[in-house]
């Protein structure tokens, strides 16, 4: 019920409309009560409001509105790709983005590849009924 | 904006001979143009903005080198001999003017020429087929023919698509390209698809009850080689790719979920 993810200087959270939509932006400060100054290491500081903005569980450790190098140093260190790739959201969102580039011919290969999987399964799963009825 | 057109290079090619070099006067170093050397000039009048250039006409004739052309051929602006035509033959007033004008149709310059290609459509391309009795079929196309129509093949022993012509409206392009180098479709034109031509037979009154039924429609065996030969080539290169041969047996189908505008092909 209490809040955890908290509006703060070094809160990175994913722009979830717009020209950046996708990306994983710092804040790096707060103008108002509904805008935010973003900064990101491929994109110009620049201000969004916070609606467009949706906060993540990774926090970083700079002062308020470093230059670029600092800010880019700080994600380094603490390692943010890395641990959004392997958060739950983060492997959602790239599997979503596989799943849109697929070709036709992938579609297909994935197809062969359920059908295997599930007649593997299944056959496990007789094999454990019969073992259970005997 | 013709005064500003330069037809004369600012530095032509030095000079072959000794000969050459002394003709010119003011013109050091350089030979006079021979038609075909000149290559297109960049305008020597800056633009300040759209439509005003830097320099007035006085100094851009100054510029062009006209008063230096003009001083070596004696004050007045090299002139070329008109080519002598040759005297039209004298024409008679015609005997008859039609009462009204007749309206002349308008000039069409139009060319004919093939449909042009899709970007994404590639010899070898795996295309899937809209419409018709193949439809869903997913064939490899081979070349583009004169009518623009794409030349395409099943190949046949894998989905029973045939060497056939097909509309490129009818068509989606899959991403998937198969290796075509071993297939020679030289051959295979508008001509070799176009309907065969019968020859027409006198009808006698007994006949027509006959005749109807002895129509043939199997096909020729040369066409049945060609396609047979079109395919050993391919077949061994989509057989080097796992999966391949199935994908290109079965059929496309939309699926729950699956919405056009957002697929990859």
């Amino acid at each position: 019920m209490p809040f955890k993810r908290y509006v703060e200087i070094g809160r990175i959270a994913l722009v979830n409309y717009g020209k950046d939509y996708g990306k994983l932006v710092v804040i790096v400060d707060v103008i108002d009560q509904n805008r935010a100054l973003v900064d990101a290491p491929d994109m110009v500081r620049g201000q969004m409001n916070f609606k467009r903005l949706t906060l993540t569980d990774i926090k970083i450790d700079i002062k308020r509105v470093p230059n670029k190098k600092t800010l880019i140093a700080a994600l380094e260190a603490a390692d943010v790709k890395n641990k959004w790739e392997s958060s739950s959201w983060g492997r959602k969102l790239i599997v979503q983005k596989k799943r849109a580039s697929l070709n036709d011919f992938d579609r297909f290969k994935i197809m062969l590849a359920k059908i295997k999987k599930a007649g593997v399964v299944r056959q496990e799963l007789a094999k454990l009924k019969k073992e259970t009825t005997a | 904006m013709t005064y500003r057109s330069s037809r004369f290079l600012p530095f032509p090619p030095p000079f072959e001979s000794a000969e050459q070099e002394d003709h010119c006067q003011y013109s050091e170093g350089r030979r006079p143009m021979a038609p075909k050397d000149r290559k297109p000039h960049v305008s020597r009048n800056p633009d300040l903005i759209r439509g005003v250039g830097k320099y007035s006409r006085s100094k851009m004739y100054h510029k062009r080198g006209l008063w230096a052309i003009k001083a070596k051929n004696g004050g007045a602006f090299p002139k070329h001999e008109k080519k002598a035509v040759a005297a039209a033959p004298a024409e008679k007033p015609p005997k008859f003017y039609p009462a009204d004008d007749v309206k002349k149709p308008l000039v069409n310059k139009r060319k004919a020429r093939p449909t042009k290609l899709r970007a994404s459509i590639t010899p070898g391309t795996v295309l899937i087929i809209l419409a018709g009795r193949f439809k869903g079929k997913r064939v490899v196309f081979l070349k583009q023919l004169t009518s623009g129509l794409l030349l395409v093949t099943g190949p046949f022993k894998i989905n029973g698509v045939p060497l056939r012509r097909v509309n490129q409206a009818y068509v989606i392009a899959t991403s998937t390209k198969v290796d075509i180098s071993g297939v020679n479709v030289e051959k295979f034109d508008d001509k070799y698809f176009g309907k065969k031509v019968e020859k027409k037979k006198k009808k006698g009154e007994g006949e027509f009850f006959e005749a109807e039924k002895e129509e043939k429609n199997t096909l020729p065996q040369d066409k049945k080689d060609d396609q047979k030969t079109v395919d050993a080539a391919l077949i061994a290169s989509i057989e080097a790719v796992p999966d391949l041969k199935s994908y290109l047996g079965a059929r496309f189908s939309l699926k729950a979920g699956m919405k056009p505008h957002e697929l990859v092909f």
